[in-house]
C-alpha cells in the first residue's frame, strides 16, 4: 500500500510512538518526526531585539517549513501570504498555526462565500450565526436555547468509536462554554448498507458504542436524531451530533477575550500529541487504511462531565469573562479566536502548558487536539477564585497567559518567542475562496429515468414488509436503547414515540421539541429541493409533535471543494436551505460545513443535516402512534406521482434516480398553521408525517409505534388528495410526496379540522379508521399488524445478522 | 424529612434526585459533596445515579472510599435510611453495605428501558405503600446491572430480595434480583430509577411510591 506509507510520512509528527519503525520513503516532501518534534534550537538572544523573529525561521530549513507547509495542505499561494502577512519567513510553529487555521475545517474558505447568504436575523436570536461558539435563541419565559449541529466524519470513519465519542464532547463543550447546561444530544448518523460487509457494521457498531459511552457518562440524554443507510456511504459515514443546551437569558457567556491585562487561564484535561493536525485531517479526502488514526483524538467523558459542572460554577460567579472550547486546531483556534472576538491581543507561554507527554515542541502543544480542554479569561485579581472552582472538580486550571494589545497572538516558549501572528491574519482575514462550479453531469441522466415504466409489484403488501424491514426505516430502539434518554428527566415524549423529540422546559409549562432531518438521496437527484426539503422535513417533523419551529443549526456535508460538480451541489443545496428557512422565519444559528467526504469509490451524496428546534407554550405534545379503536385517520396535503428518490425505488427495484418529491414553501407554512392551530385545539390523537417509505409505511408506523398493542386500520386511499386522476398504486402508496401528514382524531373532530384545512388551502380527506388487528389499505395491503410489527422491530437486527 | 443526596464526581441523576425530593414530594433536601464527611443533619441519604469518578475502574470502587462514605456507614448501622440507585447500587455493593457484586450486563451493552418489576416485599421502609406482588415499571439505564452472588450467599439473602425483573430477565441478573436490602432492611439498593419515574409527565408514577414510602416509615419511626 504505498498510498498509505506515503501519507504515514507526511502527517508531521503522526506517528504513535516514538520508536515505531518509520517507513518513510526519501524525498517524499514531509518533515521527518525529527524535525517537528526535534527542531533545531533558536538562536540565543534575539528575545531583546525590535521584531526577534525578523530574521525568521532561525535554523529551521526553509525547505522543512515548505513541507510543513505542504502537509497541511497549504498553497504556495498561502505561503506567499503568509510572508507577507508577517514580512518576514515563519517559523515551524506558525507554520503549524497557519496550517491548522486556514484549514478548510477551521477557515470555510471554501463555503463562507455561500454561509453569508443564510437567513439569520430573527427576533428571538439573541446570538446570531457566526459570533460565538454556538447560536442562541430566545424560547421565552426568560429562557434560553444554545444549540448546534457538529460532524465528526472523518475521526469517525477510522477510529469509530473514539471517533464519534469525541464528536458528542466536542459540540457539548461548544454549548456549556455560552452558559447553558447542555440538555439533549441527537446524532445524525449515515453508513453504507448493512449488507454483509463487515467493514460497515464495524463502523456502525463503533459508532453507537462511542456515542453511547461519551453520552451516557456524561449525563446529557441522547434524545433522537436519525440513522440512515445508502451505498454513497460506504468507507465515509456521517456521524452529525446537535447538542441543545438550556440557559437563562441573563447567563449567556462569551467567548471574546476582554479587559488588557487579564489572566488567559488553560483548564482541564493535559495536552498530549492525540489528535495532532485533526482540522487538516477533516479537510482532505478520506483514504482507505488506518494511516489516519494518531490524527483521532481520545474522549474522556468523566473529565467533561467535571468541566461542564465546573465551567457553569465558575461562570455563575461572574468573574469569567470569556472562555472557549479548544476543539478543532486546539490552542491555536482559542488562542486566536478569543482576542479577535475582543478586538484584543493575546500572550501565551506553551511552556506552562500542562502536559501528558513529554518532550513535546511548541508545533506540538499548538496543535494537539486533546479533548476536554478549554481556555478562559478571568477578571484579573478573582482567577484564584476560578481556579479554586476548578480545582474543587479535579481539574487542573493554570494561568498561561494574559490578554493584551494590539491585536497580536504572541506564543512564548519559556523566554523565546516562537509565534508572532496578527489574529486578525487567522481568523476574519483569512482566505475565501470561490471555487468553481458545474452543475454535474449526472443529473440529466438521472432525472430523465422515466420511472412509470418500471414493473409493478404483484404483492404490495410484501413490499410494505420489505421497507418497513429495511434498515433505514426500521425500528431504531436496538440503538437509542443504548443511549440513556431519560437522564434529567425532562424527556416527555421517549425516542422512537414521535416526529420530534420534546422535553418539559421545568417550572413553565412549556416544551421544548427538536429534531434532526436531512435526505442525501433527494440532495443527490435535485440539491436545490433537496435542501428545501431538509428544512421542511424538520418543520414538519415538529409541527406533527405540536411545537412551533424556532430556528436551525445545520451540518452541511458533502465530498472536495475541489470539484466544481460539487461546488455546484454545495451551492444549490444551500440555495434550497436559504429559501425554506426564509419562508418558515427560522433562521440559521450556526453549524458546520464537512468537505473532503470522499475516498477511492467516490463522493458521498450530498447531504445537509438540519437540527431544528420549536417549543409548544400551550396544549401537550401529540406522538405518531394510533391511541384508539374508532378513530378517524385524516391525511392532510396532496400526493403525486413521486417515487423519484424514493426508499421504495432503491429498496425494491435498486435505483436512486428520477426527479425528489417538490417542495412547495407555500404549502408547508399552511400546513404548519393547520397543525399547530388543531394541536392546540386537542384535536390530534396522533400526528405522523410523510416521509421514507410513504403513505403505507407511515400508517403503518402509526399502527405499530405505539408502547400499548398494536392497533389496525381500514383505510381507503382513493379518497387522499391526489394531483391526477390517474396515479400508481405504488406511487400512491410509497411515493415520497412530502407536504403530508397523516393523522388521527376522534371522529366527532374530523368536520372541524377539515374545514381548518379547507380555510388554510391545504388539500385534506378523512381516508380510513383505526381499529383492528389487520392493516387493511384499499385492495392492495391487507396484513396483521403483528407481521408488520415483527418486520420493523426486528429489521435492524436482522440486517446486522444478530437475529 | 430531610434528605441528602451524594455529590460524586461524575454522578449524573444527582438533580433528578433533588428534583423529586424538593418539587414532588415537597421535602427540604441537601446535596452532600463526596468530601464531606457531615450528613448535616439528613434522615435520609441517597446515592444517585451515574459515573462516579468515571467508573473507568470497577463501578463504585473508587466512591466508596470517599470521605461521605464512611460518614454513611455509620449512619447505615445506626439504623439510619440509605437509598442506591443503579451507581449508588454498584457503591453500597462495594462498600459491603450490602451483599453480592455486579457484572457487566450479559448482552454486554449499556440498556436504556423501562422494565416490568415484581415487588418481592412490602414489610420494608421503602416499599410500605405497594401490594405484595405488585408488578410496576421502572427504567433502567445500565451497562453492569447483573447482580450475583455466591450460591449460599445467595439462599442467606432470599428474604432480603425487594424487586425481581419481572418477565424478561434484562441483565442477567441471579434470581432477576433488581433491588435488595441489608439484612435489617434500612439500606436498599437498586438497579431500577425511581426518580424517573416519579411524575404523570414521564409517563409514570411508580417510582414516587418507593419515596414516599420512606417519609411512611420515617413518620411512623
Amino acid at each position: 500500500m504505498p498510498e498509505l506509507v506515503l501519507r504515514r510520512a507526511r502527517r508531521p509528527a503522526g506517528d504513535a510512538e516514538p520508536g515505531t519503525p518509520r517507513r518513510v520513503r526519501k524525498g517524499d516532501g514531509g518533515p521527518t518526526k525529527s524535525e517537528v518534534r526535534n527542531p533545531p534550537p533558536p538562536r540565543r538572544g534575539v528575545a531583546q531585539r525590535q521584531d526577534p523573529l525578523a530574521n525568521g525561521h532561525g535554523t529551521t530549513p526553509l525547505s522543512v517549513l515548505k513541507r510543513v507547509a505542504k502537509s497541511h495542505n497549504l498553497t504556495d499561494e498561502n505561503y506567499r501570504h503568509i510572508v507577507k502577512t508577517l514580512g518576514r519567513q515563519p517559523t515551524l510553529t506558525e507554520v503549524g498555526i497557519f496550517g491548522v487555521m486556514y484549514s478548510e475545517h477551521c477557515s470555510y474558505c471554501s463555503s463562507k462565500l455561500y454561509l453569508k447568504t443564510f437567513p439569520t436575523a430573527g427576533a428571538r436570536i439573541l446570538v446570531p450565526a457566526g459570533k460565538e461558539n454556538a447560536g442562541v435563541v430566545d424560547v421565552g419565559g426568560g429562557l434560553a436555547v444554545a444549540f448546534k449541529c457538529e460532524s465528526h466524519n472523518h475521526p469517525s470513519a477510522v477510529e469509530p468509536v473514539q471517533g464519534a465519542a469525541t464528536g458528542v464532547g466536542g459540540i457539548i463543550r461548544d454549548i456549556f462554554t455560552m452558559g447553558a447546561r447542555p440538555v439533549a444530544l441527537f446524532d445524525s448518523l449515515r453508513f453504507g448498507p448493512l449488507d454483509g460487509d463487515a467493514r460497515t457494521a464495524f463502523l456502525f457498531e463503533g459508532v453507537v458504542k462511542g456515542i453511547s459511552d461519551y453520552g451516557n457518562s456524561v449525563g446529557v440524554p441522547t434524545v433522537g436524531g436519525e440513522i440512515l443507510f445508502d451505498p454513497s456511504y460506504r468507507g465515509n459515514p456521517l456521524v452529525n451530533v446537535m447538542c441543545i443546551g438550556l440557559l437563562k437569558k441573563s447567563e449567556l457567556a462569551r467567548g471574546a477575550a476582554r479587559g488588557i491585562g487579564n489572566p488567559v487561564i488553560y483548564v482541564g484535561s493535559s495536552t498530549g500529541r492525540d489528535g495532532l493536525g485533526g482540522a487538516s485531517f477533516a479537510s482532505r479526502d478520506l483514504k482507505d487504511g488506518d494511516a489516519d488514526r494518531p490524527a483521532v483524538q481520545i474522549g474522556d467523558p468523566f473529565t467533561e462531565k467535571c468541566l461542564i459542572e465546573a465551567t457553569l460554577e465558575a461562570l455563575a460567579t461572574g468573574d469569567v469573562m470569556g472562555i472557549q472550547d479548544m476543539g478543532a486546531a486546539g490552542l491555536t483556534c482559542s488562542t486566536c479566536e478569543m482576542p479577535s472576538r475582543g478586538g484584543t491581543g493575546i500572550e501565551i507561554d506553551v511552556a506552562l502548558v500542562p502536559r501528558r507527554e513529554e518532550g513535546m515542541t511548541p508545533y506540538e502543544v499548538m496543535l494537539s487536539e486533546s479533548q476536554e480542554r478549554m481556555l478562559l479569561v478571568a477578571r484579573k485579581g478573582r482567577e484564584q477564585r476560578v481556579k479554586d472552582i476548578f480545582a474543587k472538580w479535579g481539574l487542573s486550571a493554570v494561568t498561561i497567559g494574559r490578554v493584551t494589545k494590539g491585536g497580536r497572538m504572541r506564543v512564548m516558549d519559556g523566554p523565546t518567542l516562537v509565534a508572532d501572528i496578527p489574529v486578525g491574519a487567522l481568523t476574519t482575514e483569512a482566505p475565501v475562496y470561490r471555487r468553481p462550479v458545474r452543475r454535474p453531469r449526472y443529473l440529466a441522466t438521472v432525472q430523465a429515468e422515466r420511472l412509470k415504466h418500471l414493473p409493478q409489484p404483484r404483492d404490495l403488501g410484501e413490499v410494505l414488509l420489505k421497507l418497513l424491514s429495511a434498515p433505514t426505516i426500521a425500528s431504531k430502539a436496538p440503538v437509542f436503547e443504548q443511549y440513556d434518554h431519560m437522564v434529567q428527566t425532562n424527556t416527555v415524549v421517549l425516542p422512537g414515540r414521535a416526529d420530534a423529540a420534546v422535553l418539559r422546559l421545568k417550572g413553565t409549562g412549556s416544551y421544548l421539541a427538536a429534531t434532526t432531518d436531512g435526505n442525501g438521496r433527494y440532495c443527490y437527484l435535485d440539491p436545490y429541493e433537496g435542501g428545501k426539503a431538509a428544512v421542511a422535513e424538520a418543520a414538519r417533523n415538529l409541527v406533527c409533535v405540536g411545537a412551533e419551529p424556532l430556528a436551525i443549526t445545520d451540518c452541511l456535508n458533502f465530498g472536495s471543494p475541489l470539484d466544481p460538480e460539487i461546488m455546484w451541489q454545495f451551492k444549490e443545496c444551500v440555495r434550497g436551505l436559504s429559501d425554506a428557512c426564509r419562508a418558515f422565519a427560522t433562521p440559521v444559528t450556526g453549524g458546520n460545513v464537512s468537505l473532503y467526504n470522499q475516498g477511492a469509490k467516490g463522493a458521498i451524496d450530498p447531504t445537509p443535516v438540519v437540527g431544528m428546534i420549536g417549543v409548544i407554550t400551550s396544549g401537550e405534545p401529540v406522538t405518531a402512534s394510533f391511541k384508539r379503536e374508532g378513530d378517524a385517520v385524516v391525511l392532510l396535503g396532496e400526493t403525486r406521482e413521486e417515487l423519484g428518490g424514493s426508499e421504495y425505488l432503491l429498496t425494491i427495484h435498486g435505483r436512486k434516480t428520477g426527479r425528489p418529491p417538490r417542495v412547495d414553501l407555500e404549502h408547508e407554512r399552511a400546513l404548519h398553521r393547520v397543525m399547530l392551530d388543531a394541536a392546540r385545539q386537542g384535536w390530534l390523537a396522533s400526528a405522523h408525517d410523510c416521509s421514507d417509505g410513504g403513505l403505507a409505511v407511515t400508517i403503518a408506523e402509526s399502527c405499530i409505534m405505539g408502547d400499548a398493542e398494536a392497533l389496525g386500520a381500514a383505510i381507503e386511499p382513493s379518497a387522499a388528495p391526489v394531483d391526477a386522476k390517474a396515479i400508481e398504486p405504488s406511487a400512491l402508496l410509497f411515493g415520497e410526496s412530502v407536504g403530508r401528514i397523516v393523522v388521527s382524531c376522534e371522529r366527532r373532530y374530523v368536520e372541524p379540522l377539515l374545514a381548518l384545512a379547507a380555510k388554510h388551502n391545504v388539500p385534506a380527506a378523512a381516508i380510513g379508521a383505526v381499529g383492528g388487528t389487520r392493516l387493511r389499505i384499499g385492495t392492495w395491503i391487507d396484513c396483521p399488524v403483528e407481521d408488520l410489527s415483527d418486520a420493523w422491530r426486528h429489521g435492524l437486527p436482522r440486517a446486522l445478522g444478530a437475529v | 424529612m430531610k434528605f441528602g443526596v451524594v455529590v460524586f464526581p461524575g454522578s449524573n441523576c444527582d438533580q433528578d434526585c433533588v428534583h423529586v425530593v424538593q418539587d414532588v414530594l415537597r421535602q427540604p433536601v441537601v446535596t452532600l459533596w463526596h468530601q464531606e464527611t457531615s450528613l448535616r443533619g439528613c434522615d435520609a441519604v441517597v446515592l444517585p445515579g451515574g459515573f462516579s469518578y468515571g467508573d473507568y475502574l470497577r463501578t463504585g470502587a473508587i466512591a466508596h472510599l470517599a470521605p461521605i462514605m464512611q460518614s454513611i456507614k455509620s449512619f447505615a448501622k445506626d439504623g439510619g435510611l440509605v437509598i442506591g440507585i443503579c451507581n449508588g447500587f454498584q457503591i453500597l455493593l462495594e462498600s459491603g453495605l450490602l451483599p453480592g457484586a455486579m457484572l457487566r450486563n450479559t448482552g454486554l451493552r449499556f440498556i436504556c428501558r423501562s422494565v416490568p418489576l415484581r415487588v418481592e416485599r412490602t414489610d420494608t421502609p421503602f416499599t410500605n405503600r405497594f401490594q405484595p406482588g405488585q408488578v410496576i415499571r421502572l427504567p433502567i439505564a445500565h451497562n453492569e446491572g447483573r447482580y450475583t452472588i455466591d450460591a449460599k450467599s445467595l439462599n442467606d439473602v432470599q428474604r432480603q430480595v425487594v424487586f425481581r425483573y419481572e418477565g424478561e430477565n434484562p441483565n442477567g441478573s441471579i434470581d432477576a434480583i433488581a433491588g435488595i436490602t441489608n439484612a435489617r432492611g434500612n439500606v436498599l439498593g437498586m438497579m431500577p430509577h425511581p426518580e424517573r419515574a416519579s411524575e404523570d409527565a414521564l409517563g409514570s408514577t411508580d417510582g414516587r411510591l418507593i419515596f414516599e414510602s420512606m417519609l411512611e416509615a420515617h413518620a411512623n419511626a
